[in-house]
């Protein structure tokens, strides 16, 4: 059980965790021969120190009413909120090389019948916020101190009901609710902003009352120093947009779309795996991709 | 018929969504801004931190409520029905059927009968949309009575489900007995020639056919539909075993509600009655008051009788 919280977690055990966390990933994407790369390693760091330091639950009782709540809305990122799982103890990680697979409890999008930890469905874009925003607001009714955590892609912003939700979030004061957004800045077609930009962002939401907080996305240590100050903020939501990496850790999928929905071959997984380590802050491949 | 006092299936809504309330804690209404002509802001009489308005937002209000039922809460969203379940399909797919959320997802001034604001407003299909999608429980109430009833009863049913609902003013029509129980069609009168099978206040009409078509000597069976899905498919089979023809009554399109569920039942047996579907055809809605588009698409009690005789 994690009791959540935990301003004065071991960083360098957690950021350990990280290369366990994308093995974990590309092994499954791997076995599975196709699924999302790409929004599964670029928000490894946020979801570590969330799982291991931030969040209060428990792997073993899944269903726990104290727990707090994470929503993954870009469901395509799966993999990467799985591996975490497992290494949280949700399920094996033996379970991780069955996914996309007839009967497996991992689908290719997470369905929250299937496998212990996966709160929502989620797949098609847009809607994790308003199921996050439905939930705080069943807390904040039941008078809980729970909280609930929403991860928003950054191309998800195109969807007009997260735009919806983001109204209803602010309107109803939701500050048991954390949104963050992993801004790698590429969809599938190419950079978001080229295929329909959603800058300035942290003006947007500013304008429409969060509390907004700009973080570096691989770095353990800034991850945790927001969610505290998320933790402390009252009166308003509060979103974490956080500047990421697509396919971060894997330095030939670093900054590249095409990495958004295609699994590594036996090759490139041997490569991958060998050229794991412990990311903080822009690697040289990362730059040299983005140049490119 | 005008001596008899009216009432519109939403304002039962109304009474048994009061009612639930004060039975139960856990019962919650939305609404976008349509919350007095839907009814389901009489939940404030109750408990006004039990209504939210989520403003024009469909989409947000499902996700939303989606995410209440997973804390436990029974949730009804309100909005016309073209809207509801229009706007909303993919939340109510995703987040409602697939991971069969408790939610309530009740279609207000649905069919033709919504009248003046024409085929913008006027829910033809809605019924076709929920039907398929797995997890769903279609109720479409005959009147004000049966609404009410409909509502307090799908409280009891724990996962998703359509109530379609009208402001089509009818008197409380339906005999006590049968008793309403989802799942079960009530057989509201027997004949020997002809069945007619229909749901919602067109009811009305289907039941004051049937006395003319008495009168004209041809032994008519009444039986409403008030359940779409799960569809009573026993009755079914054993109206088409009882009767040479049936005809389905409904204000939908005649593609994917009452009739093409008998269809599907109807079809899959080696011998029985063959089927007539009334209702709108493929075709939109328009402006007009109820009482003329039901006349309009053969659904008041002239166009039913007409229908049925035409038949050969």
């Amino acid at each position: 059980m994690y009791q959540g919280k935990n301003e004065t977690p071991d960083i360098k055990k957690l950021e350990e965790l990280t290369v366990s966390i994308r093995r974990g990933i590309l092994s499954a994407l791997h076995a599975a021969g196709s699924g999302h790369p790409g929004g599964s390693l670029s928000m490894v760091e946020f979801l570590t120190a969330l799982y291991f330091a931030e969040l209060r639950h428990d792997p073993k009782n899944p269903d726990w009413e104290k727990r707090d709540r994470v929503f993954l809305s870009k469901g395509h990122a799966g993999p990467g909120l799985y591996s975490v799982l497992a290494e949280a103890g949700y399920f094996p990680k033996e379970e991780l090389v069955t996914l996309r697979k007839l009967h497996s409890i991992l689908q290719g999008h997470p369905h929250r019948e299937k496998t212990p930890g996966i709160e929502i469905s989620s797949g098609s874009l847009g809607q994790g916020l308003g199921a996050a925003n439905g939930a705080a607001l069943g807390l904040r009714l039941d008078g809980s101190d729970s909280r609930v955590f929403c991860i928003l892609g950054d191309g998800e912003l195109q969807e007009g009901s997260i735009w919806e939700a983001i109204m209803t979030s602010a309107h109803r004061k939701l500050d048991n609710l954390v949104a963050w957004v992993d801004y790698n800045n590429l969809q599938i077609d190419g950079t978001v902003e080229d295929v329909k930009g959603i800058a300035p962002l942290a003006d947007k939401f500013k304008a429409f009352n969060w509390n907004v907080i700009e973080v570096d996305g691989h770095s353990i240590e800034a991850q945790l120093k927001a969610l505290k100050k998320a933790r402390e903020t009252k009166g308003k939501p509060t979103v974490l947009i956080a500047k990421t990496v697509k396919g971060k850790g894997v330095c030939f999928m670093e900054n590249k779309a095409e990495w958004h929905g295609v699994a590594p071959n036996t090759e490139q997984y041997e490569a991958a795996i060998k050229g794991l380590c412990i990311v903080n802050g822009p690697s040289k491949q990362q730059a040299e991709n983005a140049e490119a | 018929m005008s001596a008899l006092k009216t009432r519109e299936a939403r304002d039962g809504y109304g009474e048994g969504l009061v009612k639930l309330a004060k039975a139960h804690k856990d019962v919650i209404a939305m609404d976008c801004d349509l919350g007095r002509s839907t009814r389901s802001f009489r939940i404030t009489e109750v408990d006004k931190n039990r209504f939210f308005d989520m403003g024009i937002a469909e989409q947000d209000m499902l996700s939303t409520a989606a995410g209440m039922a997973k804390m436990g809460k029974t949730v009804f969203v309100n909005s016309f029905g073209v809207f509801v379940t229009g706007r909303a399909f993919d939340q109510i797919r995703q987040q409602v059927s697939l991971p069969k959320a408790n939610v309530k997802v009740c279609g207000s001034s649905s069919g033709l009968t919504q009248g003046a604001d024409g085929a913008t407003h006027q829910s033809v299909v809605d019924v076709a949309l929920m039907r398929n999608l797995p997890n769903m429980t279609v109720v479409v109430p005959a009147d004000a009575k049966q609404a009410e009833e409909a509502v307090i009863a799908l409280y009891d049913v724990k996962g998703p489900a359509y109530l379609r609902l009208s402001k089509h003013p009818t008197p409380d029509y339906i005999p006590e007995t049968p008793a309403f129980k989802i799942g079960k069609a009530q057989v509201l009168r027997t004949g020997s020639d002809i069945c007619l099978c229909g749901c919602g206040p067109v009811m009305y009409n289907v039941l004051a056919a049937a006395d003319v078509l008495e009168k004209a000597g041809i032994k008519t069976g009444v039986v409403n539909f008030h359940t779409i899905k799960p569809l009573d498919v026993e009755t079914v089979k054993s109206l088409a075993g009882k009767y040479k023809r049936i005809v389905s009554i409904e204000e939908h399109s005649i593609l994917g509600g009452l009739g093409s569920a008998l269809a599907e039942v109807i079809a899959g047996l080696e011998k029985g009655a063959t089927l007539l579907r009334l209702g709108v055809p493929d075709t939109f809605g328009e402006s007009g008051s109820g009482e003329e588009l039901l006349a309009k698409y053969g659904l008041d009690t002239d166009g039913i009788v007409k229908s049925v005789k035409n038949l050969k």
